[in-house]
């Protein structure tokens, strides 16, 4: 599989398998017996079964899944959800299993993997539904109160009669009101909350404002009064809830997508019982003293040491470190080393708590408490702006009943108007459809918010540290040229090269173009490959397996082959940048923004790839998970915004620890769920991308904010007078959500599409 | 002014109508998969 996507040509596929970073189509398929947990009854003597899918990108991709499955007999209907990359079958327990179902899937390509829906995110898609209930009947009785308003306002130029116009009210009243008790109950919820905990939101002057306008309107038509405030109380809480919804939308899809990555890696654990039986259980059910099987193109699931065979583990996700080790019986295995070339036993030595896993996490956590509790700027904003509608309400109300000796009823009805005018929607809306627009045009180039003031710190960073592994280079090694090298070598060893999964072997085979495989050739795993030939072996390897004298100072990673009678040929590797890391980094520091590098690589390799990329003095090397903090936390005392670049296990913590940090898919399962952005694909490209979006977008949140004040700065003083009609209130809510969402929809102006 | 009598429940009856059809289509998740349903209109089903 040399340069194998997952999910057939159709698309760009969400995981590059090439990079051997994640095991995917040819890892183990799950075996039988052990989706008995996920499969649900679907009556009628069916059984139901969801998938999560890797790989579906594009319409091609249901139709090839949904025909595969349709051929496998058993299966009575198979739907893919394109929006969530998720696979619904519902199948005949007695002639298919769910096994047959994951094979076939794989054998058209992708991956499936089992899970629960009752347990994955369910309670948001609840949340999602309910909500948008909500919004429809707040849709349905605003857009019907306001045709009767519209008839009372035409009432007032021509001859209505008051008895008509009061039935009118009633009716107005009869739809409002149970709307706005359903409709209501979103903010009506926040506010006692807010309330209960002694502190004050904005849904508190939301809610008071329709409930004391519900209530005041509900007594003028009681009293036959001229003008009833429905209209304002149940279209407000349309406009607002239209800002909840797109709030939860815009958070929730990306959270999920980058949930169902991490699902899809989730790994299950080999058990060898005494007995020379194996069996597949969850890693949390794996003992200390256990002994666990990890084939080849599997991550080890635990801490342990080996107890036999040979192989060569990847490390480059917990250390940064990109040349594989070699391990041999008695070698510590740490979790998350990727298995290269033979099948290991290992004596599981710690669990949950004791693993470096569980350190790392331990190092995230107290990181994670260090970091300021960051107040997203709509709450900072209510937070300063909530008093201020209240007490100009209160103002209101006393200063015309004392002051201007109106009666009580016509006092309240001023302060109300003020509530209504004060807190328009502009402002709930303001945020919310920035996010989405800026999400969306992020989604679209391959970038997933994870954080929902992810965007609000990204725009305000001032320092990027970058990890060198797998971040500012691709995280695989390539063939160095070397014009004194015989082609025939090159293709002697590739042929040799082609049978072995360690990524040297493999960068050699790719850059070898097409060879035949040598069909004898052996891996001796941890060592090299043997070919036996009628004139002696012919050996591909280390120094020490070719029989070449060891030499200092050779830091690039490197692979030898000795043939009988010949001068044995070097090969050097180096793990390339990414194609765009010089230019991404010129583009922040030309904007004043400081880089530097902080990885756990060997400083010879880490200052070559910094000279590079022009940050010749930037740089530190031999980072462990702690330092990595500790420089964060040395440039947050300066008073730096630091934006955490990473993938690493070793990144975790720092990632944890950063003002905002952002993660490749290809960044190990905890890195990306640290992260407060995941971006896709082989350029480093999106992080640029993504931190000017954000600019725009805060840009446009103040803009936002700006309009809106500058809305109520007008409008404030002629609901003190006590001059807003129904009429002013309905134009002036109305128009002000327009425009701000208007200026929010700048934003996807000129977003190219890309990748996804 | 009687024909507001009849013309008020017409309104009102066809609003509910419409806030019903999408509940509805709420319930039945049509509104699952939109990505999905932009693309499935352009297949040749010679399925059932």
């Amino acid at each position: 599989m040399s340069e194998q996507w997952v999910g057939g040509d159709c698309c760009t596929p969400l995981v590059d398998t090439d990079t051997g970073r994640r095991a995917a189509v040819d890892a183990p398929a799950l075996p039988e017996g052990d989706l008995g947990a996920y499969v649900r009854d679907a009556g009628n003597g069916l059984k139901a079964v969801n998938f999560l899918v890797d790989g579906i990108t594009c319409g091609a991709c249901i139709q090839t899944i949904e025909r595969a499955l349709g051929e496998v007999k058993g299966v009575d209907r198979a739907r893919v959800n394109l929006s969530t990359s998720r696979l619904a079958v519902e199948f005949d327990p007695a002639r298919t299993d769910p096994a047959r179902i994951v094979g076939r899937v794989a054998q058209a390509g992708y991956r499936a993997v089992p899970f629960d829906p009752a347990s994955f995110l369910a309670d948001r898609a609840e949340e999602e539904k309910a909500l948008l209930k909500a919004l429809a009947v707040a849709g349905f009785a605003a857009a019907n109160v306001m045709l009767l308003s519209v008839s009372i306002w035409s009432g007032h130029f021509s001859d209505m009669g008051p008895a008509t116009r009061d039935l009118m009210h009633w009716l107005s009243a009869l739809i409002a009101v149970p709307a706005i008790i359903y409709a209501g109950r979103p903010f009506f919820r926040s506010a006692l909350s807010a309330l209960a905990s002694w502190r004050t939101n904005m849904d508190v002057p939301i809610s008071l404002g329709v409930l004391l306008a519900t209530l005041m309107s509900l007594s003028e038509t009681m009293r036959g009064a001229e003008h009833a405030y429905f209209d304002s109380a149940i279209s407000l809480l349309f406009f607002l809830l239209i800002g909840r919804y797109l709030d939860l939308r815009a958070r929730g899809r990306a959270r999920a997508a980058a949930e169902n990555l991490i699902k899809l890696n989730a790994a299950a654990v080999t058990l060898l019982a005494d007995d020379g039986t194996t069996r597949i259980v969850p890693p949390d059910r794996v003992q200390p003293g256990d002994r666990v099987l990890v084939a080849p193109g599997e991550r080890a699931p635990v801490d342990g040491r080996v107890l036999s065979g040979r192989s060569d583990m990847d490390m480059s996700l917990i250390s940064g470190e990109t040349t594989p080790e070699a391990v041999a019986s008695g070698a510590k295995v740490y979790a998350g080393a990727l298995n290269l070339s033979g099948p290991l036993t290992l004596a599981v030595e710690a669990v949950g708590e004791g693993t470096l896993l569980a350190e790392i996490a331990r190092l995230m956590e107290a990181a994670e408490q260090r970091r300021a509790r960051y107040v997203a700027i709509a709450d900072r904003v209510s937070r300063a702006y909530a008093p201020v509608v209240h007490l100009l309400a209160l103002a209101a109300f006393l200063g015309w009943t004392i002051l201007g000796g109106l009666p009580w009823q016509d006092g309240l009805m001023i302060a109300v108007a003020v509530l209504i005018i004060t807190c328009p929607c502009a402002l709930g809306l303001a945020v919310p459809v920035v996010q989405v627009v800026a999400s969306g045009r992020l989604l679209r180039q391959g970038v997933l918010i994870k954080s929902g003031t992810a965007l609000e710190r990204l725009a305000d960073i001032d320092w990027v540290v970058f990890d060198k592994t797998g971040t500012l280079t691709e995280g695989r090694p390539e063939l160095l040229p070397d014009d004194g090298r015989p082609m025939a070598a090159l293709k002697l060893a590739a042929s040799l090269a082609l049978a072995s999964r360690h990524p040297l072997a493999r960068a050699l085979a790719r850059a070898a173009g097409p060879v035949a495989l040598a069909r004898e050739a052996r891996e001796l795993p941890g060592q090299g490959m043997v070919l036996a030939t009628p004139a002696g072996e012919i050996r591909l390897g280390s120094r020490a397996f070719t029989g070449v004298a060891e030499e200092a100072g050779a830091d690039d990673p490197e692979l030898w082959l000795a043939e009988p009678g010949t001068a044995p040929v070097r090969f050097a590797f180096r793990d390339h940048l990414r194609s765009d890391a010089a230019s991404v980094v010129k583009a922040f520091a030309r904007a004043g923004i400081g880089v530097e590098i902080l990885s756990g690589d060997r400083p010879a390799a880490v200052d070559r790839a910094a000279r590079e990329i022009g940050l010749a003095d930037h740089w530190l090397a031999g980072q462990t998970p702690d330092r990595k903090v500790a420089r964060l936390e040395e440039l947050a005392a300066q008073g730096r915004k630091v934006l955490m670049v990473g993938d690493g296990l070793n990144d975790a913590p720092a990632l944890a620890a950063a003002h905002v940090s952002i993660s490749p898919t290809t960044a190990a399962d905890i890195s990306q769920n640290a992260a407060d952005l995941v971006f896709q694909g082989r350029d480093l490209g999106p992080v640029l991308e993504a931190w000017k979006t954000a600019r725009r977008a805060e840009r446009l949140v103040r803009q936002n904010f700006g309009l809106s004040f500058l809305y109520n700065l007008l409008t404030i003083p002629i609901a003190l007078a006590g001059l807003v009609t129904p009429l002013i209130a309905a134009v002036a809510m109305s128009s002000s959500s327009l425009i701000v969402i208007g200026n929010a929809l700048r934003l996807s102006i000129g977003a190219e599409r890309r990748t996804r | 002014m009687h024909i507001l009598l009849y013309l008020i429940p017409v309104a009102l009856g066809l609003g509910l109508l419409g806030l019903a059809a999408f509940l509805w289509s709420l319930k039945s998740g049509q509104y699952d998969d939109l990505d999905g349903a932009a693309h499935r209109v352009l297949f040749d089903e010679d399925r059932k």
